[in-house]
């Protein structure tokens, strides 16, 4: 267990056998799904397929009813609340609405971690929050409110918060939902460009099917609270899986979009 | 088999009240658990006592001016039936500080803070900022939740007392300077026939009603439902629910204090 954390062929993440209901609703039902170090693995499905609940049980946001996940060989759904702590420093989070705090300027909510959870002395902070900003493009935005940011420099400096400190694992939630297909391209390429230089392990879930393959190193297609395929981009589009064929087909002819309303509802409550 | 259906509705029923009471207690204790342990955020109490207490005076001042100058109008036209003018600074008084100032003083903090807090906190839950607080290994009650309610209860007695004192004066003004009751009497009768027993009541009630009103608006924003309506049904009901809250336990308190 010791030297998984050199291991650079295993995965960083392996889910196994997880499952968790609300009510009388099965919504993970059995998830295998295994996240190699240093890629990205993009998950995608139909909405309402439990894809949205699946990343709350990876950054544990929530506890599976059964099933483990295995983040460098280490079961995180039986640590206590304290040893969770040195679990999430390994995790950034990019969620689907940026979840920017909106009481706080750009500079203050990159920092937050920082003050809040290192030693770091002001200085300091304050270098590496304007380098972070400008890895994301956002030189000179630090004194702006969340508000009075586009959506996408939004889900940039949400993508900077979650990059600074440094984190090995990177999740992404949506990270273009309400965005036009120039900004969805550019949010793209940014996770691509800093997934590479940080050398990170990313998990993501999107909609932007089929472009979002082309800035993923694997796929898993969700179905019914399950993994139903799952392999690198160019073994997925081979495969012969009617599901998935579908889900494709549909995406193409603009089936399935969610309605505003549903994109706050969060179905994990 | 509708008995069978019956019965299982009404246990559903139970189970889900005791269930979200037992959430409701658990949310105040694990708030009030971390108040005492560190790391301490005297940062984030002191711009909730602001937010609560010095944001509010101006609203709290003007409500206790106008209640103690309607006790003043009221007062004096009730005493005066019985030609005993004399006591109304001992009636006003009384009445504002055992009664009126803690509990008009919450209705008007409820309203303006409680209310906002609930909102704000509602709208953090649907933008996903109190998961992002988690997922940063910050717990979100430790941060939102337990300076709001520390600084209720530190707001709302010192809020309570500055609407006496602006309340007796009111009394005073109105009483006395327009209607023309005796002076003296007005603040002599309040200083033989007020003990300290009756001050200590109302700013227990107070520093209650400050916890009270904290929890509930607190905990109606932190669990708001994530939708847009969510954010509006929190308020509203905690709002109402604070207020029946403050009433009803005004009540209890009375009983137990007088």
């Amino acid at each position: 267990m010791s030297d998984s954390g050199d291991d650079k062929s295993g995965a960083a993440i392996a889910v196994r056998g997880l499952r968790r209901s609300f009510g009388q609703q099965q919504v993970l039902n059995g998830v295998e799904l295994d996240c190699p170090r240093g890629q990205i693995t993009t998950i995608v499905g139909p909405s309402g397929c439990g894809k949205t609940v699946l990343l709350k049980h990876l950054n544990l946001l929530l506890r599976p009813d059964a099933g483990q996940i295995l983040v460098d060989g280490v079961d995180v759904t039986r640590v206590g609340s304290r040893a969770l702590d040195a679990v999430r420093e390994k995790f950034g989070m990019l969620f689907q609405g940026g979840a920017l705090f909106d009481s706080m300027t750009v500079f203050e909510n990159v920092a937050f971690p920082l003050v809040e959870k290192t030693r770091l002395r002001r200085p300091e902070i304050a270098e590496r929050v304007h380098e972070m900003l400008a890895q994301v493009g956002l030189e000179g935005m630090d004194r702006k409110y969340p508000s009075e940011l586009s959506g996408g420099m939004q889900k940039r400096a949400a993508l900077a918060r979650a990059l600074i400190r440094r984190p090995k694992i990177l999740m992404l939630d949506e990270p273009t939902t309400g965005l036009d297909p120039t900004r969805t391209s550019a949010i793209h390429e940014l996770v691509r460009h800093t997934q590479q230089q940080f050398e990170l392990t990313a998990v993501m879930v999107s909609h932007d099917v089929p472009q979002v393959f082309e800035y993923s190193d694997r796929v898993a297609f969700m179905h019914l609270g399950r993994i139903d395929l799952a392999g690198t981009v160019s073994e997925v589009m081979k495969a012969d899986n009617e599901n998935f064929k579908r889900f494709l087909a549909g995406r193409a002819a603009g089936e399935d979009e969610r309605p505003p309303s549903q994109v706050l509802a969060a179905p994990g409550r | 088999m509708l008995l069978v259906r019956t019965i299982e509705l009404l246990g559903a029923h139970v189970t889900d009240g005791i269930t979200a009471l037992g959430n409701f207690v658990l949310f105040l204790t694990t708030a009030a658990a971390y108040v005492v342990l560190p790391p301490y955020k005297p940062r984030l109490l002191i711009r909730q006592v602001r937010t609560i207490g010095a944001d509010s005076l101006f609203l709290v001042g003007l409500i206790g001016l106008f209640t103690g100058m309607v006790l003043g109008l009221q007062g004096y036209n009730t005493l005066r039936r019985f030609g005993s003018e004399g006591a109304l600074g001992t009636v006003v008084a009384l009445v504002l500080v055992r009664e009126l100032g803690p509990v008009l003083a919450a209705l008007m903090v409820t309203a303006r803070a409680g209310s906002a807090m609930a909102a704000e906190l509602g709208s953090m839950q649907a933008t996903e900022q109190i998961d992002a607080l988690s997922v940063m290994a910050i717990n979100p009650v430790q941060y939102l939740v337990s300076p709001r309610v520390l600084a209720g209860v530190i707001a709302f007695p010192l809020l309570t007392s500055i609407f006496d004192l602006i309340g007796i004066w009111g009394g005073w003004a109105v009483g006395v300077g327009l209607m023309g009751a005796p002076s003296g009497p007005f603040f002599n009768g309040i200083a033989q026939n007020m003990s300290s027993h009756d001050i200590a009541t109302g700013l227990y009630k107070a520093l209650v009603f400050g916890l009270v009103v904290m929890w509930v608006c607190c905990y109606k924003g932190y669990h708001a439902a994530r939708m847009a309506t969510g954010v509006s049904r929190a308020t509203t009901e905690a709002v109402v629910l604070s207020s029946v809250l403050i009433l009803v336990w005004d009540y209890f308190m009375t009983s137990i204090l007088l």
